[in-house]
């Protein structure tokens, strides 16, 4: 068994009185990629949140390369930062900076790298995720739906991350758009070595980018394993939630 | 029975107390935290730049006209109501009073509250609500640093600024009435605004503008920050940011007017 690179136990976090994650315990092996799924609200937002010290659990451990991430001081958190990669459900991209300085945003502003250097490291990166150079002078709220997506995987990548968290890349994508992006995802997290977690609800996603895939319901892992397993599973969440179906022990509350 | 009833009127009253209790924390909290990050490195210059663009270059048009128009109405209504009393000859001195001490640090702050306040905290919301700030986060730099930092000492910077140019446009405002409506004498108008030019009417306006391009700054970031959902959020943060803003710039105005001229 290889090592492990993010190690969640009995990880907590409430707001208000709803209970969302309920003793998270989790391990991902370093270079795997871990997709975890669950139906909307299940907290899976709130769970990537918490591995980046963007939300500060109530209870619990993260450790990323054995050491304990929660509460730990500023200059701590910011090399963590510096280690991971994120591509947010909607891009998040700077609407006030041009495409390139997106991409190039963390060379810019932290390793002042100069203008000219870093503007060629963003069009080299721009490239591997297939856009053209011309597209670095745009500006975001120019681009599709798909090429925010890809700009948001370079901004990701650009650093060489050791840990990418992908926050439902596919949603609100056409399914060869989604399938391209997939292809992308699975290319740079391979190229890097790189552990991935994959939020989705895509199953056409999940088959495509899983070495191993866990499910979250009510703030608790209830199963997890590899692809082939979850195809013959007999757990009967995993089945409803796999094939779609209204019906089965998942009561979805309207 | 009875005291069920209590129980209920007491909820009602000690609800909204709770809440303001904890808007007020979570204020305090931010203002702490700001200044802590305003004060410590890394500074990013080209963002302060940009922002002293925003707030001070393109606000001088809406400081200006507005300015210059409470110069005219001010010696205009001086002139009405001095006359009564055979005291025309005060009108450049009270414009220069009024304007200096109050109308321009206190207009020039409103009108730049509803034009920046209200783009600040919708930009900042919006960046919020679209995770932009997160993704700040994940690269490793700090939105209090990045974001508010640069704002807060741009409106701290460049408020005085518009307002020293608020003053001159202000009382060339006072005169323009003074002497092509009223028929004052030009260099008897000019030489009494100049015998009546105080430091501490000058000085306590300009502290004032500073005081209220901070609070106009932070009332923005603040408000964006706090904003929760999608476009109604922003846009409740947006209407919280203005209305906030002008009613700590009113009850400031009254403080730092004390601090400096009550005996």
């Amino acid at each position: 068994m290889s090592d492990v690179k993010i190690s969640i136990r009995n990880l907590e976090k409430s707001f208000g009185r709803k209970k969302v994650l309920d003793g998270v315990d989790l391990d991902i092996e370093k270079g795997q990629s871990l997709v975890v799924i669950g139906g909307s609200g299940t907290g899976k937002s709130v769970l990537i949140k918490c591995i980046q010290g963007l939300l500060t659990p109530d209870f619990g451990s993260i450790k990323i390369d054995g050491k304990e991430t929660i509460n730990t001081s500023e200059i701590n958190q910011k090399n963590l930062h510096a280690k991971m990669g994120m591509l947010f459900q909607g891009g998040a991209l700077f609407d006030s900076l041009s495409v390139w300085e997106n991409v190039a945003f963390s060379l810019l502003e932290n390793k002042k790298t100069p203008r000219n250097l870093a503007k060629v490291e963003a069009v080299r990166v721009l490239r591997q995720v297939g856009l053209a150079p011309d597209v670095a002078d745009l500006y975001p709220s120019e681009l599709s739906g798909g090429m925010q997506k890809r700009v948001g995987l370079a901004r990701a990548i650009i650093t060489n991350p050791e840990i990418i968290f992908f926050d439902e890349p596919t949603t609100g994508l056409d399914p060869i758009m989604a399938d391209v992006i997939n292809d992308l995802i699975i290319e740079s997290a391979k190229g890097l070595g790189a552990t991935t977690l994959t939020i989705t609800h895509d199953m056409a996603s999940v088959k495509k980018i899983a070495d191993k895939v866990a499910m979250l319901y009510q703030g608790k892992i209830i199963w997890q394993g590899t692809v082939k397993e979850m195809e013959k599973t007999e757990n009967p969440y995993v089945v409803q939630f796999i094939n779609g179906c209204a019906q089965g022990p998942i009561k979805v509350e309207v | 029975m009875v005291s069920k009833q209590i129980e209920n009127f007491l909820r009602t009253l000690g609800k909204p107390l709770v809440l303001f209790v904890i808007s007020l924390g979570k204020l305090a909290f931010f203002i702490v935290k700001s200044t802590y990050h305003a004060l410590t490195a890394p500074f990013y210059i080209k963002n302060f730049i940009k922002q002293v663009l925003e707030i001070g270059f393109y606000s001088v048009p809406v400081v200006g006209l507005t300015t210059i128009f409470a110069g005219m109405v001010i010696a205009l209504q001086t002139y009405s109501g001095f006359s009564k009393y055979g005291a025309e000859s005060a009108v450049a001195n009270v414009v220069l009073i009024s304007v200096t001490r109050e109308l321009a640090p206190v207009l020039s702050a409103l009108m730049v509250a509803g034009r920046i306040g209200a783009a600040m905290a919708a930009e900042i919301g919006t960046m919020k609500v679209t995770e932009q700030l997160d993704a700040l986060v994940t690269l490793s730099t700090n939105p209090f640093k990045y974001l508010f930092a640069p704002r807060l000492w741009a409106g701290l910077f460049v408020l005085p600024i518009l307002v020293l140019f608020g003053d001159i446009i202000g009382v060339f405002g006072g005169y323009v009435v003074g002497v092509y409506k009223l028929g004052f004498n030009p260099a008897n108008y000019i030489n009494s605004t100049i015998e009546h030019l105080e430091a501490i009417g000058i000085i306590s306006g300009l502290t004032k503008a500073a005081v209220f391009g901070f609070i106009i700054a932070l009332m923005g970031c603040y408000n964006g920050y706090q904003s929760k959902g999608g476009a109604q959020g922003v846009g409740q943060a947006t209407t919280n940011a203005v209305v906030s803003a002008s009613i700590l710039i009113l009850i400031f105005n009254y403080i730092i007017t004390e601090i400096f001229f009550a005996k």
